[in-house]
This record gives C-alpha cells, structure tokens and sequence, in this order.
C-alpha cells in the first residue's frame, strides 16, 4: 500500500519539487537558533545595507539595522508553526462538526449546517482581523482566530462523505449487524474519509500561512515573534529606498505556499486514484 | 411464431449477398499499459449488413463495446486501434481525417448508449438537441430543424410530442429519453446504427418496447444494427445473427438459431447453460409454521417538500402483507419504483415503517428501538446487490465477518474461528480472512458478503437483488451457493429482484409488486404460467427471450 | 422564482440577525469592560464618559436586555459611534462603500472572465505547453500573498517605470471633471483592481479547468461527438455550459474572501474604501468602527451570494423548473 502510494505521489513531478522545498524550509526552521544564535530583532548593522554587500549579511538589514536573514530563518518557524497548529485546531473542529452532521442528518443536519454557514458566509479574513484585534494580537489568538475561520470546509467536506457514505452497503451492514453508532463512524466510516481530509489538510496549512502573514502584515502579529508577514509590514512603507526588505519575505512565503499546494495536488493524485482508472 | 423467425432467418440470408454496409477487418485495439491485457480487441473481424442485427454478446470486459466506439470513432483517450480496417462504403474510417470521419459520425452511422439518464445534456431542451444533428452537418433551417425534432419524436412513440421537445431531459423518463436518444440517432437516416447496451439500464416492460422500436425502424429503413449486449435474452429477442466475444476476441459467430440452440465454442455453451431458465418447478408448498409475519406495512416519503412548497408523498410500501415459512423463499418481483426494495429495507429496519406488523418468530420488530432492536436484529440479515460497496474497502475479511459476532458479546477469538468456518462454508479458502476486500473478484465478494451474513446465525435472510451485478456465469455460480446453503442450514428466505428468470429459478412463492403493492402472490409455478393479474403478465410477456424459450420447449 | 427569492431573502436575514449577534458577543468577549471596549482608546480614560456608554447601553442590564437594545439600534441605521473620529459609524462607512465596491466588482470581473478564459483555454489544450504555461502562472498567483504582489506591482509599475500611480483613488488637486475624472480614477484602480483579482483569477481558472475536464468525459459529449459536432461547437455549448455550474457556486463562496482581500489591497494602494478603513480602525483600536465594518462586510457578501443563488437558478433548468 505505502510503495504504491510512493509511486503514485512521485509520479507527480510539482509534488515531489514541492516536498523538497517543504522539507527545505523544515530544516532552516528547525536550525534557525543554531544558524543564527542572535535575536532577529537585535540590530547588528547599520540600517538599509543593501542585499548581496556583506557576506554576514547576505540579504541586507531592515530599516534599524536587524539581519534580514535571521528574520527569515526565525519567520519560517512562526509560518509552519502557526500554519500546522491551527490546521490541527480547525480539523479538530470540523471533523466532528461534518461527521455528526452527515452521520445524523434531519435536524442534527440542519442545525449544524446552519451554524457553519454562518462561519462560512462572514468573510473570513475580516473576521479573523477582528477576532485577533480584540483578543489582543498574540500567537495563540491567531493560531484561535485562522481555525475558526478555517474549519467550515473541513466540516463540509466530511459532512457530504458521510452523507454518501452512510448509504453505503457495507455501513447498513454494519448497523444491521449491530454495532454501536461510535463503532460505525469511527471504524467504518470515518477511515475512509481519511484521503479528503488529508489533500484538503495540506491546502489549508497553506491558506494558514497567508492568512497568518496577512495578519502579521496588518500589524495583528505575535509581537514577540518575527514572522515574514510582519517584515513585510513593516517595509512596506519604505518600499521605494529597501526593495529587499519585502522582496525577499514574500518570496519566501510563496515558496512555502507553493511547496504546500504542490504537495496537497500529489496527494491528491496519490490517495484519490480516480482519474488514473479513468484510463481503464 | 417459428414460422415468421425462419422467414426472417431466410431473408436476412439473402441479404448476405449484398453489399456490407460495413466490414470490420482484423480490427486490433490496445488497452494502455498496465491493464489486464495487451488488446481490449484482438483480431475481430465482422460485416453489418443492411436489414439485419448482429448482436455483439460478451461479459464485462469482453471489449464489445470497444468495437462499438472504435466505428463511430469515440475511443478513449489512451485506447487506440493498432491494426485492421473498418470500411464504410470505399473509406476505412481508422485512416480518415478527424474532418471526414466527423462528417460520417451521424450521417452514415449513429450510436446510442447504455446510459440514458447521462447521454443527454441537461442543461439543453430536447428539440434543441436533436436539431443539433443537423445543425452539425449544415442541414436545414433552424425552423426546419425543430420541425423535424418533433416528426422524428413522433416516429419513436413519444406521447405528447411537441411538449416532450420544450422539455428537459430531466423532465423525461428513462424510457422516453432513451426513445430521444433513438430520435437522435436517426435523424439523418444512417445505414449504420449503433446500440450499445441501449436498454440495460431500463425496467423489463420498458426494455420490451425499446427492442419492438429499434426492431421496427431497422425494418422500415433496412439498417444495418450492430446491438451490444450481456443478456442472452435479449439477443433471443432481437438478433438475426449473433457474435460472442471472450477477452477481446469473437469466439463464436453465426445466426441467431444456430447460436444459441447449437452453440459451438465451450464459452457459449457455459454462457448459454448458466441462464437461469424461465420455467419454475411446481414444488410442494412448505407446511412449516411461519418465521416471518408482515401485515399491513406502509411506506410513505414526502419528498420536495419545504417552507413554501408542498411536497409530493411517495406511497413506497402500501398496505403489504404476507408470510414466510421456516425454510421457504419467498421472491419480491417488480420494476425500479415498485417498492420491492422499501419492502426489504423496512423488514430490517434500515427503514421505519409508518405502520404495519413485521413478526419475526412472535416478536414485532417493527417499532422496536435503541438496544433492543441492535439486539434482535440479528436474526434477521441481509445480503447487499453492489459488491463492490457492500465491504468496508480498509476493513480485513476477517474483521468484515467478526465484528458483528463480536458487537454481540463473542469473544474476538471465536469470532475468528468462525470467520474462517463460514468462509469455507461459502467456497472461499479461509486464507482469504487476512485480506482486503479489493483484492477479491465481484463474485467472491459477493460470497464475502453472504458469509457476513450469515455470521450472525439468523433466522431469516433478505436477499436484496443480491445477483444483480453480476455476469451471467458468476451470477450462476453464486445462486447455486445460496440454494445449497440453504438447503443445508434450513434458511428463510425473502428474494428481492427485478429479474424473473432468477426469481422462477430460486423462488417458492413469488410476490409481484406494483407501485407499493402487492398485485399478486402464489406459488412461482401458477405465477409464471397462469398468472392472474394483468401488470403480472404484461411483466412475464415482456421478459426477453421468453417466446424462443418457450417455441423450445413446446415445439 | 419570487418564492425562492423571498425565501432567500428570509435566509439572509436570518444570517445577518446571527452576524450581528456574533459581533455583540465579541464586544463582550473582548478582555476588560464592554464599555471601554466600546470607547476604544478614546474614552478608556474618561470615568464620566464611561458611565455615560454603560447607561445608553444598558450595560448594568441582562445580556438579552443589552442584545435587544444593540439590535434594535442597527435596525434603525446605528451601528454604533466612533468616539475616536466622533462621527457615526454608519457615516464613515457609507462614505468609503462606493470605493470598495467599485474595486472589489472591477477585480470579480477581471478575475472571472480572464480566469474562465485561461482555464477554458488549458482545458481545450490539455497537456501542452499552454495549459503547462497557464497552470503553472495559476499555481503561482495561487501561492501568491495579496499584499506582497500589490507592493511588488507598486515597485514595478509605479516607481520604476512609472507607468501607473500608486497611491489613492484619484489624482488630488488636479481639478479633472466628467470623462477626464473617469480616466484618472481607472488609472488609479487598474493596480489595486489587478493585483486584488490575481488570486481569484488563480482560482476560478484552476477550477474552469478541472471542471471543464471533468465534464468533457460525461456520456452526453460522447452523444454530441457521435452527432458529428465539431470540437469548438461541444467545448462551447455542451462541455462549457455545464462545467460553469461549479464555477458559479464557488465564485459566490469567494466573495466573502475578495471583500477580505480589499482590505489588504486598500491598505497598500491607500484606496479610500471600507478595508483601509478596518485597517484605520485597527491601528487607532477603534473597535465599534472596527464591528462595523466586519457587520457591512458580512451584509455585502450575503447580498453577493443571494445574486449568485439567483443567477444558478438561472442556468441550470434541473432546479429552475423543477
């Protein structure tokens, strides 16, 4: 089952491109302390050193003087950090949400159907904006405030599963043989909503990740914690004299991001084998 | 009735002589890499010749329907023709331009398919679909065109025309839309004419009227048919000559009486001997006492309905009732819609009667609920129709077959040992109790699926349409399964299907439903052979095959 | 139809009653008193003012009492005081709406229609080096941060060459009236407009295509194939029609996310609409102004989903007729 599904993944070219810079910037996450024992907020040269000049600086300083560099290394950890966490959070959400809803149905259905769509129709952004602004900006309000706003796909993603599944033979077998409700949605239905949730999981830790850095962009970071998002936020209006200032943190988001789109596009292709049968 | 089939034989001989409308030549198509086999059609070569219907005959993934879609063009992607000829008048289409074969497709030769729910596009209205043949070919004006739409609807027995070209598709039945789809086809009068399947996916009268319909335009307009199809029945109904195709390659070739009375290949003799036969035994009634007691069970849906609408109530099981004796099989006929299945479903209770008695052995199990009903349940089971979504595709065999024991209270270690008991029970070795469902054929999952069933000791099994899926030769193997299972542990049996020739092989006593009732129920013999009812005989004289049948058996 | 309409239109009342209710108990969830929360930075000083906003808002009373009173207060056109710029809420905000809009419907437009284009066009050239080029662009405006392109737009068009301005909604000072004012105001828009649709454009292209192909292997393509059809007629009339369906649904899902987005591009471009005031709002913790905006921001997006709820009744006839 696992080389299979190695095989079908690698067959993806984007994917496995995706996976290397994942696992990239897994690594310079990990060792940023050891890379850069400073604090990324220390000052360690003069203002505005241009990219490219010291080679202890090799992306430049910010607009007191901090290494770009650092910031980036030490940005990569709050972007994965936040981007896992609240993933986790909103799954944790969603899935019983979707499952009880689409397991039930009649009422239990409608009503929390009901209360998603109210999460879903609200613009998510601004409520998150809103919700980190008056909980007061801080890792664990952002982390609150991207799965809140995040959940309402998992939810319906796992809600029509069950819904199809729950026709299913094999589950009216299985309640006909007499097991329990817990027994039948976590054995019977539940693994075999796995593939979904896991492509629709890689995607949202990429949505995360924007959503953090265009928090942190907004000035709604952790204020103890350098985010690439905030880099960028705070170089925005010297645009015109430090390029590199927002250069080189977007960039490193978009290759986060993409690198995590590419993967969820190789799962997908590897778990949801359907379009390879379709040869047949 | 012999008469007119060995004038027909006569003339479609020599007819022989003329000119093929077209001739398929060493025809070779490759599968991609990776499948089954290298050709989904290896070396076939036929003629269609006008004023006769050849019946291409084969099961699932024989590649019938690859030589279909190769004439007209339409192969899959990744499939494609790697040697032969198919000739259409002087071209060989294989070697024409995408343009000139796009100016044939419609003109010289039309296609319908299996699906008639999925082959018309939703969003367009009838008219405007068939208008689109000619539209393709540059023909007539737009007013012209809607015109023919509503001639040719007329010509294939539509009622209401000119309101059935303004509608929908989804507005339509399976039947009428599979009369469009006909329509469709024969909008440029073509030589050629194309059925793939064309009414697998009907109920048995309609199926019955779709075959007169094609018979009667093929005569009319002398067509060559080619005719795709699994059911033998059918290819009794409608074939002058028949062709049989096993892994991509034709087998067995000849007319229509040749074939299926003097077979000579060993696969159509298996085919031809595993149809059930449509005579049912006349059998002692069973005086046992009985198991099963249902009495005036009703089943209504309200559908559509809401805030502002009022719904439309669906009267699925009305008023139904019947017994089952210690050992009997009591078969449940009807079309899609008749109820049959609401009937099955509600005598387990994966749905709730509105009202009504269902008795198994004294207890009503119509109301019970909550632990009570997980407890009781088990005596009565079911064996599911899709064998492919009746297991748990991440679940072992041996947990598939256990779980139910062990959810009442056997330890996991005897539930195994009896997992692996009951899969040599049902044929199967018991090496298969560490293993997925995928990696097992239909019907050894359908064995799979029995065995679940029986896991649990029950004393009555609902078998709902539990051979449907499957080919004829499987379909066989697992019938002779389940009468030999229940001879040996003595089971009740209610048999769901909308096949008669399986219900007069298996049944003792055979319900016919209609519309949630029962129109008639009594013994399988004086069903199929003085039925009283009319929705009963119209059933029995629209099953295929059934005059031929019966013209052998007397003559 | 006027029946589902005004069904609808029920529904969305009832989602706005829950979205206001959601934005009291935020007031009230916040840390630290709902009044002072109320007053923002403005008034936290101010004991007298305080005990002024406690009695106008029955903040002594039950929390049902106070709902009502904050609901009813929206009803009649109040969504609260900004006590930091002393102006109503509702004021300031219907101030900045026409802005927004305009941003927000010119970015949907060029993101739909450009974004069905290229997906219709990857579709129809499946595997080449098109689609390849295409796909590849949509993956990357995909991955792309809005606010990160929008300043890399800035840096590009408007400081080195110079081509676009790259601040505000028109020029100030300069006097333009009738067409000329129009002129400005669309070279003003085309950056934030562009930059604002480039991750919607990614989206409803990557789904045209996917939606496209998958409709292209239906059985009634094959039916319109086997009519004798030329290619462009089935793309168009069968395969597009149909593969538009999803398309429409997900763009009235989007909304709420393109109205999220203009407060990123608004903050950039410093266009005077809704989102920079959120933004506004956010840097002075002026935080009735704040729920305002996120209340009319919500109303938009329930409007925006009602039109397209009407609009795929429209198309597909399976739920128009039945």
């Amino acid at each position: 089952m696992m080389g299979d599904f190695w095989k079908r993944f690698s067959r993806n070219r984007g994917a496995v491109i995706g996976l290397f810079i994942l696992l990239l910037v897994v690594v310079v996450a990990a060792i940023a302390p050891l890379l850069f024992p400073d604090s990324p907020w220390r000052m360690v040269q003069r203002p505005f050193l241009p990219p490219f000049e010291m080679s202890e600086y090799p992306l430049g300083t910010d607009t007191i003087g901090r290494n770009v560099i650092s910031g980036l290394a030490y940005g990569a950890q709050v972007s994965l950090l936040v981007g896992l966490v609240s993933t986790v959070v909103s799954l944790l959400i969603g899935i019983p949400i979707g499952a009880l809803a689409g397991y039930f149905g009649g009422f239990v259905d409608d009503a929390l159907m009901r209360f998603t769509e109210l999460f879903q129709t609200v613009p998510n952004f601004a409520l998150a904006i809103v919700l980190v602004a008056i909980f007061e900006p801080s890792i664990y309000s952002i982390i609150a405030a991207i799965a809140i706003v995040s959940w309402p796909p998992v939810a319906r993603l796992v809600r029509g599963e069950f819904l199809s599944l729950r026709q299913r033979e094999y589950v009216e077998a299985a309640t006909l043989s007499g097991q329990s409700h817990a027994a039948i949605i976590w054995r019977q239905i539940l693994p075999n909503t796995l593939s979904p949730i896991i492509v629709l999981a890689s995607l949202m830790v990429a949505t995360a990740i924007l959503l953090e850095s265009s928090l942190s962009f907004l000035g709604l970071g952790d204020p103890n914690l350098m985010s690439w998002g905030y880099m960028i936020g705070a170089a925005r209006t010297v645009i015109r004299q430090a390029w590199w200032l927002s250069f080189f943190p977007g960039v490193a988001i978009l290759l986060t991001v993409l690198a995590l789109n590419l993967i969820g596009e190789g799962l997908n292709d590897a778990l949801n084998p359907r379009l390879a049968r379709k040869g047949k | 009735m012999h008469s007119i089939r060995a004038l027909r034989a006569r003339a479609s001989k020599g007819t022989m002589m003329a000119t093929p409308a077209a001739r398929i030549e060493h025809l070779k198509i490759a599968l991609p890499e990776g499948a089954d086999r290298a050709l989904a059609v290896d070396d076939v070569s036929f003629d269609l010749v006008p004023g006769e219907i050849l019946c291409i005959v084969g099961e699932s993934g024989s590649g019938k329907s690859m030589s279909a879609n190769a004439m007209m063009g339409l192969l899959p992607d990744l499939v494609r023709p790697v040697g032969g000829r198919i000739l259409v008048g002087d071209k060989d289409i294989l070697t024409l331009s995408d343009k000139e074969r796009r100016d044939m497709r419609g003109r010289a030769m039309a296609m319908i398919f299996q699906e008639p729910m999925s082959a018309l596009n939703p969003l367009m209205k009838v008219a405007d679909q068939i208008a689109e043949v000619y539209e393709a070919h540059g023909l007539l004006t737009p007013r012209e065109r809607k015109d023919r739409a509503v001639q040719l609807l007329t010509e294939v027995g539509i009622p209401e025309p000119e309101k059935a070209a303004r509608a929908y598709p989804f507005q339509l039945s399976g039947g009428q839309r599979q009369r469009v789809m006909i329509a469709m086809a024969l909008a440029l009068e073509p030589k050629i004419l194309i059925a793939d399947e064309p009414t697998t996916a009907l109920d048995v009268t309609t199926q019955a009227q779709i075959l007169d319909l094609i018979r009667h335009l093929q005569r009319e307009r002398d067509m060559a048919v080619m005719f795709i199809t699994h059911d033998f029945g059918v290819v009794a109904e409608i074939a002058d000559r028949v062709a049989v195709m096993q892994f991509g390659k034709i087998v067995e070739e000849g007319s229509v009486d040749d074939v299926l009375d003097h077979p000579q290949h060993d696969y159509t003799r298996k085919l031809i001997a595993a149809i059930p036969r449509l005579s049912a035994d006349r059998r002692a009634a069973i005086e046992k006492a009985p198991i099963l007691a249902v009495e005036g069970l009703n089943k209504t849906y309200h559908t559509g309905g809401s805030m502002f609408a009022k719904g439309r109530v669906v009267h699925a099981v009305n008023d139904v009732s019947f017994v089952l004796a210690d050992g009997e099989t009591l078969g449940i006929v009807g079309e899609s819609g008749s109820g049959k299945s609401s009937v099955g479903r509600c005598l387990v209770r994966l749905l709730d009667p509105d009202s009504g008695v269902v008795k198994l052995g004294g207890v009503d199990m119509a109301y019970m609920k909550g632990e009570e009903l997980r407890r009781e349940r088990k005596r009565i089971q079911m064996i599911f129709q899709d064998p492919y979504a009746s297991l748990n595709p991440r679940s072992r065999v041996g947990r598939i077959l256990s779980e139910g024991p062990m959810a009442h209270g056997k330890p996991k270690d005897e539930a195994y040992q009896r997992a692996s008991e009951l899969l040599e029970l049902v044929g199967l070795d018991a090496s298969a109790i560490d293993r997925y469902p995928h990696e097992f054929s239909g019907g050894q999952r359908q064995r799979i699926g029995i065995a679940r069933a029986l896991a649990l000791e029950p004393e009555v099994i609902i078998a709902d349409e539990a051979v449907s899926a499957l080919d004829v030769s499987i379909q066989a193997q697992v019938l002779d399964l389940l009468a030999d299972l229940k001879a040996r542990l003595n089971l009740a049996l209610v048999f769901i299907t909308h096949d008669l020739r399986v219900a007069a092989q298996v049944c003792d006593r055979i319900a016919v439903m209609q519309k949630g009732r029962i129109v008639e129920l009594g013994p399988a013999y004086d069903i199929f052979n003085d039925p009283r009812d009319a929705y009963t005989r119209s059933l029995i004289e629209a099953i295929p095959g059934r005059e031929k049948e019966l013209a052998a058996m007397t003559g | 139809m006027v029946r589902f309409i005004i069904s609808r239109l029920i529904k969305a009342a009832i989602l706005l009653l829950a979205i206001l209710t959601l934005n009291f108990l935020l007031i009230h969830a916040a840390p630290g008193d709902p009044a002072a929360v109320m007053a923002g930075e403005a008034g936290a000083a101010d004991e007298e003012f305080i005990r002024q906003l406690r009695e106008r808002f029955g903040l002594d009373k039950p929390l049902i009492t106070q709902l009502g009173i904050y609901l009813g207060g929206v009803l009649q056109g109040d969504l609260g005081f900004s006590y930091r710029q002393q102006v109503p809420v509702a004021d300031l905000i219907f101030d900045r709406l026409p802005a927004t809009l305009l941003l927000t419907m010119t970015a949907f437009v060029i993101a739909l229609t450009l974004g069905t284009l290229a997906g219709v066009l990857a579709s129809a050239r499946v595997g080449k080096w098109s689609d390849t080029f295409i796909s590849t662009a949509a993956l990357l405006f995909y991955a792309t941060p809005l606010f990160w392109v929008a300043l890399m737009a800035v840096l590009v068009f408007s400081v080195h060459l110079n081509w676009l301005p790259a601040f505000g909604f028109e020029t100030v000072g300069s006097g333009y009236t009738g067409f000329d004012r129009a002129l400005d105001v669309a070279r003003h828009l085309v950056l934030p407009a562009v930059t604002l649709g480039l991750f919607f454009m990614a989206v409803y292209m990557r789904m045209t295509r996917a939606s496209m192909l998958e409709v292209s292997q239906l059985d009634f393509v094959k039916t319109a194939r086997a009519k004798g059809l030329k290619n462009s007629i089935i793309q168009r009339r069968h395969i597009f029609r149909n593969a538009m369906l999803p398309v429409v649904t997900l763009a009235g899902l989007q909304a709420g996310q393109l109205v999220g987005g203009a407060v990123l591009t608004e903050t950039v471009f410093a266009w005077p609409g809704i989102g920079r005031l959120m933004f506004e709002a956010l840097q002075q913790r002026d935080y009735n102004l704040l729920l305002g905006v996120f209340f009319v921001s919500a109303a938009m997006v329930l409007l925006f989903n009602l039109i397209t709820d009407i609009l795929y009744r429209v198309v597909d006839p399976r739920i128009r007729v039945a």
